[in-house]
């Protein structure tokens, strides 16, 4: 496919400035093979299922669920690590207008600029055998964006920004604590001056007192160079914190999408309610709820209503039958819930 | 009677006094555990909480001489007070003797943090659950059985005659947690020790595990030494709360009042840096720097580089502040609150 085919002059739209990231009906679903000579596919599991979401500029977008909901999955696959089954990943570079999810390899490498991930772990997100300069400055050589010269300087630039020392560059990353090596996988993540930055996890594996640091080093980052944040993390009242608008996902679907505060003070979906009722509170006068029933819907073997249906509490007769629709319930607040289909209209 | 030890008495199942464990390294001695003095009343939790490597753990394997080399106790007590029979002095014990080997399982019994380690592979999930009964109780067979039957259902495990004949692998992290809730608590010990419980889980799972671990408690009169980093889980399990800092109680006292007052610098610093705690704040209240590394544990209190009302000539140097009651009923390790008062 010709780039032409995939760039849309950004003119087109220029009345309205497009949204940096536009995610249509994203869908990534991996076969199962039964074991053996003859790997003949018995199944589907649907990690990521017909995903809608906009992200604008500067922006951060929460993204919370259980583990195995196709949090990890969806970044990946907008990120194009995954070549989507079906849907379209609409993405405003420099260049206008690109379709991420029908573009070739070799037109996607450039892409890669704009584009970076955080990972979770510290420890095994950065290659123990280069000292931390080459890790941080390894970008700027792949894409042959300055001269091999040039590059001590914007690493120790990059090191100051993220609160590190220019001296520390010559070091290797054993030399660090857990938070000092994310600031490291934060510089390498940001020396490109990406517009997307996914954070996948990437406060989890730290401890609480550096948690902080790191939370504020990532807002303060957003502010100077103007990122938007994809920021996946199971820690709800983390997601709250830094997020503009969530995303709540549940067994490869969007169930609830809203603004933060809204989403958290006035949950709309069961989930999204049975989610919050599970974090435990460290004011010690707020009860959390224990009596939660069920366990996480395998994706392999989905219900043919809605996933959600054998745990839900407020579950009623059509809830086994029909699949419900993410349905914008009311100006930007997404439900897909039969619930709240019936009492919208 | 040493300054700072609690008396004897009746309502203390677990009293450990200047415990310290240290383990010697080709890189010299690590000071893993240096001094905790830490009370446990009958019946009731107490959340133990720290950062990762202050020692939490090794605090909670000592208490059943679980610590292996090159890791040794070098100086402590850690006396049990069990409702029946004379006190015991845990650290006294020989590894090999029989008491030791009783005691694991039957009067304090654990709960790991990995369960699939936890866990044998290669055992059915009641012969696991027998083997405990059967090291503890004089029962047949066919009463093993139906204890563990019994066992099974009442943490919550649906179908526990499909579960029985099982192995761990065919079983959801969720489910694995609760078999090994069920073993540990199947003797009916008096002490149970839960190092993270629930880090690895979910939070609805989370919920699911705490909620049985707590129900399980209050019936069967336990009392629990609840190991967590997450604040949320302490505030909502536990009666007291104890903060541990490189290898110290820095502040121990009723989860209510140490949550919504800390008195250790520290424990105000990761309170307050709690999101949950910032919901308006663009900008949250970190505390600077970093846990240091125990083989380069700071003079005087380790944690005055970080602490924001440091003493200068005072907190720096010498010994660490000792764990005194500055209030009735709270135990605070630090120079600056001991001014303060």
């Amino acid at each position: 496919m010709s780039d032409k085919a995939n760039t849309r002059s950004a003119t087109t739209a220029s009345s309205k400035t497009p949204p940096l990231l536009e995610v249509k009906g994203l869908c990534k679903y991996f076969p199962i093979f039964r074991k053996g000579i003859w790997r003949r596919q018995i199944g589907l599991v649907k990690a990521v299922d017909d995903i809608n979401l906009t992200l604008n500029t500067g922006e951060t977008l929460g993204l919370v669920g259980e583990s195995g909901s196709g949090k990890t999955t969806t970044v990946r696959t907008i990120l194009r690590a995954f070549t989507p089954t079906s849907g379209s990943v609409f993405f405003l570079s420099k260049k206008g207008l690109i379709n991420l999810a029908t573009l070739q390899m070799r037109d996607l490498k450039p892409l890669r600029q704009e584009m970076q991930l955080i990972f979770q772990d510290p420890f095994s997100s950065l290659n123990p055998r280069m000292t931390v300069g080459e890790i941080i400055g390894e970008p700027l050589k792949i894409h042959r964006l300055v001269q091999n010269s040039e590059i001590k300087d914007h690493v120790a630039e990059m090191l100051k920004m993220v609160g590190l020392k220019p001296k520390h560059r010559l070091r290797y990353p054993h030399a660090f604590s857990g938070g000092q090596r994310q600031r490291i996988g934060i510089a390498r993540a940001l020396i490109m001056r990406p517009s997307l930055v996914i954070a996948d996890e990437a406060v989890s594996a730290l401890d609480v007192s550096v948690q902080a640091q790191i939370i504020n080093l990532l807002v303060d980052l957003q502010q100077q160079l103007g990122i938007a944040y994809i920021f996946v993390a199971h820690d709800l009242s983390v997601v709250r914190h830094i997020s503009k608008r969530v995303a709540v996902m549940y067994a490869g679907r969007i169930v609830e999408w809203a603004a933060t505060e809204k989403l958290f003070t006035e949950p709309q979906h069961p989930y999204t309610r049975l989610l919050m009722s599970a974090v435990p509170n460290p004011d010690p006068r707020v009860p959390m709820n224990f009596l939660l029933s069920g366990e996480p819907a395998d994706p392999a073997r989905l219900p043919s209503g809605c996933a959600f249906e054998p745990r839900c509490p407020e579950k009623i007769a059509v809830c086994s039958r029909e699949r419900p629709e993410l349905v914008e319930w009311e100006a930007g607040w997404w439900v897909a819930c039969h619930l709240r289909q019936e009492s919208g209209l | 009677m040493k300054p700072g030890m609690t008396p004897y008495s009746e309502d203390i199942l677990l009293n450990i006094v200047n415990l310290k464990v240290y383990f010697y390294t080709d890189e010299g001695e690590i000071r893993a555990v240096d001094g905790v003095n830490l009370t446990l009343k009958r019946g009731s939790i107490l959340g133990l909480v720290g950062e990762s490597g202050c020692g939490k753990s090794v605090t909670a394997y000592s208490i059943l001489r679980l610590i292996q080399n090159p890791g040794r106790i070098v100086d402590g007590q850690i006396l049990l007070n069990p409702r029946k029979g004379a006190p015991i002095e845990m650290t006294s014990l020989s590894l090999r003797s029989a008491q030791l080997h009783q005691l694991r399982g039957g009067l304090g019994s654990m709960i790991f943090q990995e369960p699939m380690t936890a866990l044998s592979p290669v055992h059915t999930i009641e012969n696991q659950l027998c083997e405990a009964i059967f090291i503890h109780q004089h029962v047949s067979r066919a009463e093993a059985r139906k204890i563990a039957f019994k066992m099974l259902s009442r943490v919550g495990i649906p179908g526990p005659e499909i579960r029985m004949q099982q192995y761990p692998h065919e079983l959801s992290g969720g489910m694995r947690q609760r078999i090994l809730i069920a073993m540990a608590l199947v003797c009916q010990p008096e002490l149970l020790i839960a190092d993270e419980p629930t880090t690895a889980l979910d939070v609805t799972i989370q919920a699911q595990v705490l909620g049985v671990i707590k129900t399980l408690q209050r019936d069967f009169g336990t009392s629990a030494l609840l190991i967590t980093h997450d604040l949320g889980v302490v505030a909502q399990m536990a009666d007291e709360a104890a903060v541990m800092y490189v290898g110290r109680i820095v502040e121990q006292a009723k989860v209510q009042l140490l949550m919504n007052n800390p008195l250790h610098p520290y424990s105000m610093g990761l309170l307050a840096s709690l999101p949950a705690r910032n919901l308006r704040r663009k900008k949250l209240p970190a505390i600077e720097g970093s846990v240091p590394a125990l083989t380069e544990i700071p003079p005087g209190c380790p944690f005055h580089p970080r602490c924001a009302h440091l003493i200068p000539g005072k907190c720096d140097r010498g010994n660490p502040p000792a764990l005194n009651e500055l209030v009735p009923g709270r135990k605070v390790a630090c120079y600056w609150r001991e001014q303060c008062l």
